[in-house]
């Protein structure tokens, strides 16, 4: 595929869209703003790309910023070996359409000892699969930048994190010294090692990440529209059993009904939700009216207060 | 005792229908304010509360914050700070240390609100959360009225450009309501107001933990307070933009995918352009014309201040990043001396004779910093400074190597803005505002005199392009006429 999008492909990005909002619009500016700056600043930038709804809007701002130039950094998928394999295809199909560069890294030594989340807990498993292993794909890039696609509106600490978020050379994030970061001047300056996490959607919230999906029409993991799919209750959330390795434990039952996703991870650490939500629309009228957040679904944020700061601490995103 | 329904926690839902609501939202750009004042005034739990009143906490975040709150106080609340104080560090001593961002929304307009520490050793984060904000709540404990610290966060709003303030005496509560009190700490603000050049200030009584005069009025405690709620308050508000100063474009960087293409990328700092328009590339003083306005979605036949866009001009012109492309017709400052205001923002005092990193938009080069002047909070009077210490406010002189490109901070919250950087630590110590261009004198001109020539436009073309053309360009005033025009023009004066 040639380096140089053409006019005919702009005609057709701009088939049947009404311009965007001033509300998403600002958001969509800002984003680029953020990448532009970062790609010029940096070295050796990549963007984390974890397949969820956060990573699709992500990269559609990526492709949106350096039009009509390719993505001129790789993405990266830290993967765990759990993720559901509708995300796999998903991603492979994504990565072949827009022509991206990735890289994969699962954590060798997850597969050496078997670290799976059945038999290490939710906790330990994240630490060694997520944290140890982004660590390491990191240090192997030598990449001294990050995109990411947290939002500030997720969780507490979240909310506390500049854009450009610095990390020391064994990527420890130091939440009572942050650089100031005044107005849209961001200081990118490090010394070797250093690294910064930048955060385009910072300013995003749920719904404005569903409103801008159906508004540019970008393509999602079908898991996060309502069918009917296989699960099993427990720990009173409802886990999808699909995957062969997914054991039932004593007095657990398989059951059918119809259910979607909020947020993607691991299978076996993501709960789903009861919804008939099958178009973008059912999704924003359920989110409006849904009186939990997306991270009740998620075993791993919910051990306890102060947890998703701890793991950011250690380096997790 | 009264209890009315705005006491309580669990208050009604704000009515509107959901499509309706979703339509307002979208409508404008969101509001951006910042809570301020001094420690332990009440600004995360205010924000707590209008969070909860607003409905943007959800059930299994109202649960863990009931988990948590513990017992706080005697009636009964939870701990709405915990809802904005999210670090442990800041749970455990019970300040806020670091500016949290939250996003919420009535039925009429979103809102990115950024609580700030009231402690003063973390005055940097405060001023990190004004930066960006249209509006700034000012908090005072009813109690203890207007303190340095007010006068500190209120200061570094205006000079950061904020025009609107609400001043939210707060926990009125404590002091049984006490109207005259509220009087009296609405009058020692204005006046200190008057100093600032601050004019748009609401004043509202209230108490942010039990919601009154929040979301929700608070009559029932002060029949004697009949303005507007915060929320009410905050609906009115004005966001402001760029878009009627002249076009500027820090680039950002050269977007040069094939041999057929050139673009650059940038993000739209003031005014507008569309295709056919003439600009200036700064500092170099070269002239181009606009062609295209690309962006992935369609050519665009305009893009506006806040757009990010990519600008292809039609010719080959040396243009790179830290460039800034302006309207031929209304230009920045360029030029090596310029004055400003700062903030300090670190332990280390900002020195003068040491050379510090400048970032405005995307240009970084090397300053040199003179202090001259430092504010003191207590008497609002301008002193001498050789050097200024954390939280200081002062005015400096900058002196670059090369030119620098600037708008004042008055006339563009952009192009006017800097941040220092000092390169032993890589870490951000200052933050500044332009106001103005020191004149670099020598030469025989004088002063106040000028000279007006009427050039065919191709001539002034080539004159404008030349290097000393750009180094005075500030100084110059142009306009596009008739020949028959000129000449009236110049009939009248020699007359
Ligand atoms: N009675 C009463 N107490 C209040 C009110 N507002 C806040 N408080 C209490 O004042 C204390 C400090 O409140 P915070 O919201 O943490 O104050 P802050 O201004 O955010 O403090 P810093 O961020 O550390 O500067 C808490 O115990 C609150 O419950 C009020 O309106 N009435
Ligand atoms: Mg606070």
């Amino acid at each position: 595929m040639s380096d140089i999008r053409n006019e005919a492909e702009a005609k057709q990005n701009a088939t049947h869209k009404p311009p965007l909002d001033p509300h998403l619009k600002a958001l969509e500016n800002e984003a680029i703003h953020i990448f532009r700056e970062v790609a010029a600043e940096f070295e050796r930038p990549v963007m984390l790309y974890s397949i969820g709804k956060d990573s699709s809007v992500l990269l559609h701002l990526a492709r949106k910023a350096f039009y009509p130039g390719r993505v001129p950094f790789p993405l990266l998928h830290v993967n765990t070996g759990w993720k559901f394999a509708e995300m796999i295809a998903f991603r492979d199909n994504i990565v072949k359409e827009y022509d991206l560069d990735l890289i994969e890294h699962i954590n060798p030594r997850g597969a050496a000892e078997n670290v799976t989340p059945f038999t290490h807990g939710s906790a330990l498993y994240t630490d060694i699969m997520k944290t140890e292993s982004l660590r390491q794909a990191l240090d192997a890039g030598k990449y001294d930048a990050a995109f990411g696609g947290a939002r500030r509106d997720e969780e507490a600490s979240r909310a506390k994190e500049r854009i450009y978020s610095f990390r020391t050379p064994d990527h420890r994030w130091d939440p009572r010294n942050q650089r100031p970061e005044l107005w849209n001047v961001y200081n990118g300056m490090i010394r070797q090692g250093e690294s910064v996490r930048a955060f385009p959607l910072s300013n995003w919230t749920e719904v404005d990440i569903w409103r801008y999906i159906q508004a540019e029409d970008i393509p999602i993991v079908p898991l996060y529209f309502a069918k009917k799919r296989p699960y099993v209750e427990r720990d009173g959330m409802m886990i999808m059993a699909e995957d062969p390795r997914m054991e039932l434990l004593p007095g657990e039952v398989r059951q059918e009904g119809v259910i979607r996703f909020r947020t993607l991870g691991c299978f076996p650490l993501t709960g789903a939700i009861r919804s008939n939500a099958t178009t973008l629309d059912d999704i924003i009228a359920e989110l409006e009216t849904a009186t939990v957040s997306e991270r009740q679904g998620r075993a791993i944020d919910r051990d306890q207060s102060g947890s998703m700061e701890k793991k950011k601490r250690e380096g997790y995103f | 005792m009264t209890v009315s329904a705005t006491a309580t926690a669990e208050a009604l839902p704000l009515e509107a229908p959901v499509a309706e609501q979703a339509r307002a939202i979208r409508d404008s750009r969101p509001l951006r304010l910042i809570t301020c004042g001094s420690v332990d005034d009440g600004k995360s739990t205010l924000i707590g509360r209008l969070l909860w009143d607003t409905k943007a906490v959800k059930e299994d975040q109202a649960a863990t914050l009931h988990r948590d709150s513990g017992k706080q106080n005697d009636l009964g609340l939870p701990d709405f700070a915990l809802l904005l104080d999210g670090l442990q560090a800041e749970r455990e001593q019970g300040i806020t240390i670091d500016v949290a961002y939250r996003y919420f929304s009535t039925d009429r307009r979103s809102f990115i609100v950024a609580d700030t520490p009231g402690h003063e050793q973390y005055t940097r984060n405060m001023a990190t959360g004004a930066s960006t904000a249209d509006l700034a709540v000012l908090l005072v404990d009813a109690r203890a009225g207007i303190l340095e610290q007010t006068r500190r966060h209120a200061t570094i709003a205006s000079l950061m450009g904020i025009r609107q303030f609400v001043l939210a005496v707060n926990k009125i509560d404590l002091t049984n309501y006490d109207r005259a009190r509220f009087l009296e700490i609405v009058h020692d603000f204005k006046e200190f107001a008057l100093t600032l050049g601050v004019k748009q200030i609401t004043a509202i009584p209230m108490s942010a933990l039990k919601g009154e005069n929040v979301v929700y009025d608070g009559r029932a405690a002060m029949p004697w307070y009949d303005g507007p709620t915060l929320v009410e308050t905050l609906e009115k508000a004005t966001t402001r933009s760029n878009q009627t100063v002249g076009f500027r474009l820090p680039v950002q960087r050269v977007s040069r995918p094939g041999e057929s293409f050139r673009g650059y990328q940038g993000t739209v700092a003031g005014g507008s352009v569309k295709p056919g328009d003439s600009v200036v590339i700064l500092p170099s003083g070269m002239v181009a014309n606009v062609t295209k306005i690309v962006t992935f979605d369609l050519v665009r036949n305009a893009a506006v201040a806040g757009d990010a866009i990519t600008l292809v001009l039609d010719r080959q012109v040396d243009v790179s990043r830290g460039d800034m492309i302006v309207a031929i017709d209304s230009q920045p400052m360029t030029g090596r001396g310029f004055d400003a205001q700062i903030v300090a923002l670190q332990p280390d005092r900002i020195e003068p004779g040491k050379r510090y990193w400048l970032k405005s938009g995307s240009r970084r080069q090397r300053v040199l910093i003179e202090p001259v002047s430092q504010l003191d909070l207590k008497t609002s009077k301008w002193g001498t400074a050789e050097r200024l210490g954390m939280n200081a406010i002062g005015k400096v002189h900058l002196t670059f190597d090369e030119q620098a490109i600037f708008d004042t901070y008055e006339q563009n919250r952009t192009t006017g803005a800097f941040i220092l950087i000092d390169p032993d630590t890589n870490n951000t110590v200052a933050g500044g505002m332009i106001t103005g261009r020191r004149s670099e004198l020598g030469g025989i001109h004088k002063d106040d005199q000028r000279v007006l020539l009427s050039l065919p436009a191709d001539l002034a073309e080539k004159i404008m392009a030349s290097e000393l053309f750009a180094s005075r360009r500030q100084d110059v005033d142009i306009r596009h006429t008739t020949v028959g025009r000129a000449a009236e023009i110049l009939g009248d004066l020699d007359e």
